[in-house]
């Protein structure tokens, strides 16, 4: 361990494919909406790589607020509206029937060769509420799959859908002297894990580009030191852009790009400073003997949230970048930190310790109300999803046991966890954008 | 001559092995490159006063025989911290003394001071935490004599425990300085 042993390798997509993470739900709505995911016809060739039901039919099921038939219960096999008899469904207390078709395209191998027409059908009403017909290539299946749950679910809860997203996480595995350390994506289900970046030394603080093109991260590759790197999704490239004397940490793209929050000690203390990725010039944010750390930026770009010492205990701040004016948030609890706020920019989600255990907790900036969100011990690192309502977070297994990741909705109601086999998974960021998006026809 | 460096100490040993015909003193297998320093057996060269003599192990720890006479010791190099603190505890004065003695005489020594934190609370505050501790280390050193010039602070925080687990049992081994040597 003392070697300063460097191995780092990048992989190219989908070279490597570990074991994916695995969704459960530990507490639904009580008034789950009752839906029917109807197998999807196959009109012509078929399409063997992924069966397009069972993706949105474990999409719906995992968001908590839905019940799906199993396809063993179903009377009939509808795909569309014409076919449906109502009474089938209504005898099953069936709420709506997702159903549709699947095609191949001439061009088998063109990024149009899957195409897919589905329809939500209101079954009290007798209704088709939405349809679409959506195509892509045969490597996209999964996407066109999340691409229907979204729309369904924005349809039927008016939130929108992020079952297209993606997860950044880190994983550790390995005994002490011998941990490799990984930089994963993964679906926001859990599937497609692709490891962009392996390395025997630490990584940390992975965080999204708001274009969801980049990923900055902390590293320590170089010699067992800490940099702060930019990673080129497409290219897959990687470059550093901070590495100082001491803390090069806690990296925090502004929500226009142009930006990159951060953490530097140089030597001394960690104060909070922003690079500008065109100039490359450093500003110094904050300025105090004690810590200042985990930069957050609110949604219109004009402050940041963080967290310091300077009270004695850790507690949010927050500075205006106009005039360097600042202003503490947190007074409840002695331990405040990791703070990032609310698309709404109306509340801060944080790490809070509340009789030494720590906790997920949500702050209403307006009301001052705070409500802890989680029953899970250890929790950190919370990311919260582009539509505002639910957030991820690691916590652990079980006391002492392996990290893994769970999810909350904001409103505390729905709760997950999503296991791993692979060591320790820490550190989860929420991709601001869909993994890819469809125009429908 | 206070400044002695490992190369003249080797160079001073490796002519004491030619004058005595290759009379091998018992060394313990390395698994490295770095020079292995052994205390000088006796002399038959002209007698030089006996000399501090510093030498750095595989693992980044470092051997010292401070009077050239006691006969080397190997510094304990992890000190402990209690939680959420980054004091030096007074148990480990006498050990860093030594440490500062070791930087002290031979100024070609390197010492990277690694700060680690326990699991709980936040990552990247438990990287401030960690350079906290590494820092008061230093402190410690450059105020016995050590340069400062040869002292490097990184920060792990929880990254790098040295046990893994849950528990004030894994906690207390893991808030730690350790130091490590190269040249």
């Amino acid at each position: 361990m003392k070697r300063f042993v460097l191995y780092l390798a990048l992989l190219s997509a989908g070279q490597l494919v570990f074991a994916e993470l695995r969704i459960e739900v530990t507490e639904g709505v009580d008034n789950a909406v009752r839906v029917a995911v109807v197998p999807f016809a196959i009109r012509g060739r078929s399409v063997p790589e992924t069966n397009i039901r069972d993706v949105v039919d474990a999409d719906l099921t995992l968001s908590g607020r839905f019940e799906t038939l199993p396809i063993g219960q179903m009377l009939s096999l509808p795909s569309s509206g014409d076919d449906v008899f109502q009474r089938d469904w209504q005898l099953l207390k069936v709420e709506y029937l997702i159903m549709g078709n699947v095609s191949l395209a001439e061009d088998t191998l063109g990024d149009k060769a899957v195409v897919v027409t589905f329809e939500l059908y209101n079954v009290f009403r007798g209704v088709v509420e939405a349809t679409q017909t959506i195509s892509g290539s045969r490597e996209d299946v999964r996407d066109l799959a999340h691409h229907i749950s979204d729309v369904v679910f924005e349809e039927l809860t008016g939130i929108r859908g992020v079952f297209a997203t993606q997860i950044l996480y880190v994983t550790a595995s390995g005994p002490v002297g011998d941990r490799r350390f990984r930089l994963n994506v993964a679906d926001a289900d859990g599937y497609r894990v692709q490891t962009l970046l392996e390395s025997r030394e630490p990584i940390m603080s992975g965080t999204w580009s708001p274009t969801g093109d980049e990923i900055a991260y902390v590293s320590f590759e170089d010699d067992g030191r800490p940099g702060i790197y930019v990673l080129d999704i497409g290219t897959r490239r990687s470059k550093r852009v901070a590495q100082f004397e001491g803390i090069n940490g806690a990296p925090a793209f502004s929500p226009d790009g142009r930006q990159l929050a951060m953490v530097l000690s140089r030597g001394d203390n960690p104060d909070i400073y922003i690079l500008n990725r065109e100039t490359n010039r450093l500003r110094r944010v904050t300025r105090h003997y004690l810590t200042d750390t985990e930069p957050s930026w609110t949604p219109d770009g004009r402050y940041i949230v963080f967290t310091s010492d300077r009270g004695g205990k850790p507690q949010i701040y927050q500075v205006a970048l106009d005039d360097l004016s600042l202003e503490r948030l947190t007074f409840e609890g002695d331990y405040n930190a990791r703070a990032s706020m609310l698309p709404g920019g109306q509340s801060i989600v944080m790490v809070h310790r509340r009789n030494d255990v720590f906790h997920i907790a949500l702050l209403d900036l307006i009301r001052g109300r705070l409500m802890v969100l989680t029953e899970t011990e250890l929790d950190e690192s919370p990311s919260v999803a582009p539509n505002g309502s639910m957030l991820i977070y690691a916590t652990q297994e079980r006391a002492g046991g392996p990290g893994i990741l769970a999810a909350v909705s904001i409103d505390g109601g729905v709760k997950f966890r999503l296991p791993s086999s692979e060591g320790d998974v820490r550190e989860p960021a929420w991709s601001p954008v869909k993994r890819k998006t469809f125009v429908p026809r | 001559m206070r400044n002695v460096t490992a190369r003249s100490l080797l160079l001073l040993v490796a002519a004491s092995l030619l004058i005595a015909g290759c009379q091998a003193p018992t060394q313990e297998p390395e698994p490295t490159s770095e020079p292995v320093v052994q205390p000088a057996p006796e002399p038959t060269a002209p007698p030089t006063p006996p000399e501090p003599s510093v030498s750095i192990t595989s693992g980044g720890d470092v051997r010292v025989d401070l009077t050239g006479t006691s006969g080397e010791e190997l510094l304990n190099g992890t000190f402990y911290f209690d939680f959420d603190q980054a004091i030096v505890k007074r148990s480990g004065f006498q050990m860093l003394n030594k440490h500062a003695s070791a930087l002290n005489i031979d100024r070609s020594l390197k010492l990277r001071l690694e700060g680690h934190a326990d699991e709980r609370g936040t990552r990247e505050y438990n990287i401030a935490l960690g350079e906290r501790r590494a820092n008061a280390v230093r402190s410690y050193l450059v105020a016995r004599g050590a340069s400062r010039s040869q002292i490097e602070v990184i920060s792990y925080g929880e990254e790098k425990p040295a046990v893994l687990g849950g528990g004030e049992t894994s906690w207390s081994q893991n808030r730690r300085v350790e130091l490590n040597y190269r040249r």
